[in-house]
């Protein structure tokens, strides 16, 4: 802003005599300065950190309380080991999400937040991205193949370092099980038996908010995947099998078979609210990822949150496959401290990272196969177990899919669908002709 | 502000400026010649620079923007655009199931806001108008909303509307299990409730507009009205309410603009979920967000872009008209 300061108060002389020409002579000038500061103002935005070799930027959307803790505590150990110092940009969650396509083709910070699978590919094949072979070279041995998988871009090279991963699953309070005597579902029917059976104890079966649209997305998948299976849920992702097959139509009916068991009002609804109502006892379960755990800031509410798999549907697939989201690091096209951005993606793709980053938060797990399970929480390591065992892992819906898709198309409908679960006939013929358009572009 | 600069500086060049008197026999031959070179580099800077911002920043990004409608483009890098003539608008008309809800809730936000809020902020300025006690405490508490950033406005309405927490459920008792009235999510609902949010705005808006047009009222037509023994409703209705003609215009545009652009309220509120889908948030959606479907985006844009010609430029013109007439 300071560039703009000459053009503020008039020079002595012309306070003294304001004749015409001299005014309008200023007020050229001042038109002038305005428009001179227009491309310096613009500048201002990446001179701080450029060419400083004992920085590295990155780009955040660790927004919410418990992550951001988290992170800062690993940037801060990182400048131990090194003496780089991590400048952190945080923005809003969401936020960082809307924005990441004009964010990359701007001026990104070298290093930035990101999810493993399709979402992570598609920037890597705009070349948005800087593959990073080079750091896979020496963390390459923590990993197990399913993670190795999950950083690769479409032309096979290392794009993403993930750091921790999470399962979606059933999540329900022990103690309120124990009370109504209640037994973990195996299977639909039991699942559906229980619902009824909470109903009727006074309790909200399945607690819901889906304010921002996504929670929704993960019910889906649960059901999809039981339903029809991992290959299934690829394919349908990928846009090839169609939304007006009947695989498809079947995971809305069970859907709406349990509908009547969520929380009401849940399209005003956020996903932290309705965690509220499995702390506050109210709810008897809720479909969501681990990170409900967040939520739980009473430790002893938090020891008594535990989850199971989503009950088998279909005894071909029975709980094979888990949905297990990947966060990680991602570095931007043409970062501006090379050696910096690889030496804090090695430093990330450590155990002992993992491990800063775990001890804040409690409700993921490590992403590495070496970080120190010892010192897991009881919920830890049942989801450590959980991803470990699963035979396929799918990210989410709108991690496996294209996000054009996922947010214009797929957020409005199943939205459309929890408030009128009769007309989806039309809605998935909808869907479809809508799916069409989308993966027909580019 | 520009505009008046542009138009006033002519002028004020023509007056011949002290101590040029060898000059004076030119000035037949038209003011032209009064200007020195220095001063009509003043002028093609200070016409120059406004007309370049204004035909960058307005007319290229709006013929770019139409130009767009007609391609697929994902947003990254030029070489990814792609030429598809009328598709975005064949699927945008077909197959869009927030289209034509969107189109609908516009219309309605439009007549909404002129059937409630207007004449309530008429009826406000013209008791704020009687020079009652405390008239600016008053003033300023119905304009506060107005001078409130939307973005505000909405998150504080939605903390009133909140399911669980909020102030109404809380009140009557509806945000148990069983009971929820979903004022956020509820497709019946959640435009009206919008709407609310959005009248007590605008009341406050309007509320300043006419209290402007009421200042500006002869207060002779009063007095002369007031001697002919007309009572309060007649003096208003047949001699107040005609002198606010050129104070509605302003407010019938105003009102329409706002229809148009109603976003932040919304945005804030719920996203524009169903129910409450505009046209404005569908492009946003499209284009800002992760999607990045550009093209689309700009075909919805430039529909916007036609409603708002056709409604804007019919009126514009007949009010002109009469005002060469008059």
């Amino acid at each position: 802003m300071s560039d703009l300061s000459p053009s503020g108060p008039p020079t002595p002389s012309e306070l003294v005599s304001p004749s015409r020409r001299s005014l309008l002579r200023g007020v050229g000038g001042a038109v002038l300065l305005a428009g001179a500061g227009v491309p310096l103002l613009s500048a201002c935005g990446d001179s701080s950190s450029g060419s400083d070799p004992k920085t590295v930027s990155l780009g955040s959307n660790a927004s919410d309380a418990v992550p951001k803790k988290a992170f800062a505590e690993i940037y801060a150990a990182f400048k131990k080991q090194s003496g780089i110092t991590v400048d952190v940009n945080t923005k809003d969650h969401n936020t960082f999400q809307e924005q990441i396509n004009s964010y990359l083709q701007g001026t990104p910070d070298d290093v930035f937040t990101w999810f493993a699978g399709y979402r992570m590919q598609f920037f890597a094949a705009k070349k948005l991205a800087s593959p990073i072979d080079d750091v896979w070279a020496k963390i390459g041995g923590d990993f197990p193949d399913a993670m190795k998988q999950l950083s690769k871009g479409e032309d096979g090279k290392y794009y993403f370092v993930p750091l921790y991963t999470y399962p979606w699953a059933v999540f329900y309070r022990k103690s309120v099980f124990k009370q109504h005597g209640y037994e973990v579902p195996t299977t639909w029917d039991k699942f559906v038996a229980l619902c009824k059976q909470m109903k009727k104890d006074g309790l909200v079966p399945i607690a819901f908010g889906d304010k921002d649209a996504w929670p929704a997305m993960g019910t889906f998948d649960q059901i999809n995947f039981r339903l029809n299976g991992y290959d299934f849920h690829k394919s349908l992702m990928a846009g090839k099998a169609s939304w007006t097959d009947a695989k498809v139509k079947a995971v809305f009916d069970h859907w709406s078979e349990i509908l009547p068991y969520h929380q009401d009002g849940f399209m005003g609804r956020t996903w932290q609210d309705a965690a509220q109502g499995l702390v506050a006892k109210k709810s008897g379960m809720y479909v969501i990822g681990s990170f409900a755990a967040q939520q739980f800031t009473n430790k002893a509410d938090l020891d008594d949150l535990d989850f199971f798999a989503f009950p088998e549907i279909n005894s071909a697939y029975g709980q094979e496959t888990v949905e297990a989201p990947t966060d990680g690091f991602m570095v931007s096209k043409s970062p501006k401290n090379h050696a910096g951005a690889v030496k804090l993606m090695e430093y990330l793709g450590t155990p002992e990272a993992e491990q800063i980053y775990l001890k804040a938060d409690s409700s993921v797990v490590a992403a590495s196969s070496k970080a120190d399970t010892s010192s897991y929480t009881p919920l830890q390591k049942k989801a450590y177990t959980m991803i470990s065992g699963a035979k396929n892992l799918t990210q989410f819906m709108d991690r496996d899919s294209r996000p054009d898709f996922t947010s214009s198309v797929m957020q409005p409908s199943l939205q459309k669908f929890l408030q009128n679960p009769k007309g989806i006939d039309s809605l998935l013929s909808s869907i479809e002709r809508q799916k069409k358009t989308i993966f027909a572009s580019s | 502000m520009t505009t008046d600069t542009n138009m006033k500086s002519p002028e004020a060049a023509a007056v011949p400026p002290p101590g040029r008197a060898p000059d004076k026999k030119r000035v037949p031959r038209g003011h032209k010649r009064l200007l020195t070179r220095r001063d009509r580099i003043t002028l093609a800077f200070m016409a120059g620079v406004p007309t370049v911002l204004h035909v960058a920043l307005v007319w290229v990004t709006a013929i770019a923007s139409i130009a767009l409608a007609f391609t697929s483009w994902d947003g990254i890098g030029f070489s990814s655009i792609k030429w598809v003539g009328l598709d975005n608008f064949k699927h945008l008309f077909s197959d869009n199931p927030q289209f034509w809800p969107a189109v609908e809730h516009n219309i309605i936000w439009f007549v909404v806001l002129i059937l409630i809020p207007t004449p309530m902020g008429l009826f406000l300025a013209v008791q704020l108008d009687k020079k009652i006690r405390f008239s600016r405490v008053y003033q300023t508490a119905f304009f506060l909303p107005v001078v409130v950033s939307l973005a505000v406005t909405g998150f504080v309405w939605q903390l009133v509307y909140n399911p669980d927490t909020g102030l109404i459920n809380s009140l009557i008792g509806a945000n148990k299990p069983g009971h929820y009235i979903d004022w956020i999510g509820d497709p019946h609902l959640n435009l009206w409730a919008v709407l609310v949010a959005a009248s007590w705005r605008h009341t406050g808006y309007m509320m300043i507009l006419y209290l402007a047009g009421l200042k500006g009222v002869d207060p002779s037509l009063r007095e002369a009205s007031a001697l002919d023994g007309a009572n309060e409703w007649q003096t208003f209705k047949s001699v107040i309410f005609p002198t606010l003609r050129p104070t509605n215009t302003v407010v019938l545009v105003v009102t329409i603009i706002e229809a148009l652009r109603a976003f932040d309220l919304v945005f804030v509120f719920n996203k524009g979920a169903q129910g409450t889908e505009l046209l404005s948030i569908l492009i946003t959606n499209n284009i800002i967000g992760e999607s990045s479907r550009i093209g689309y985006g700009s075909a919805i844009a430039v529909v916007l872009l036609v409603i708002s010609l056709a409604v804007i430029i019919p009126y514009l013109i007949a009010t002109f008209r009469k005002e060469r007439q008059a």
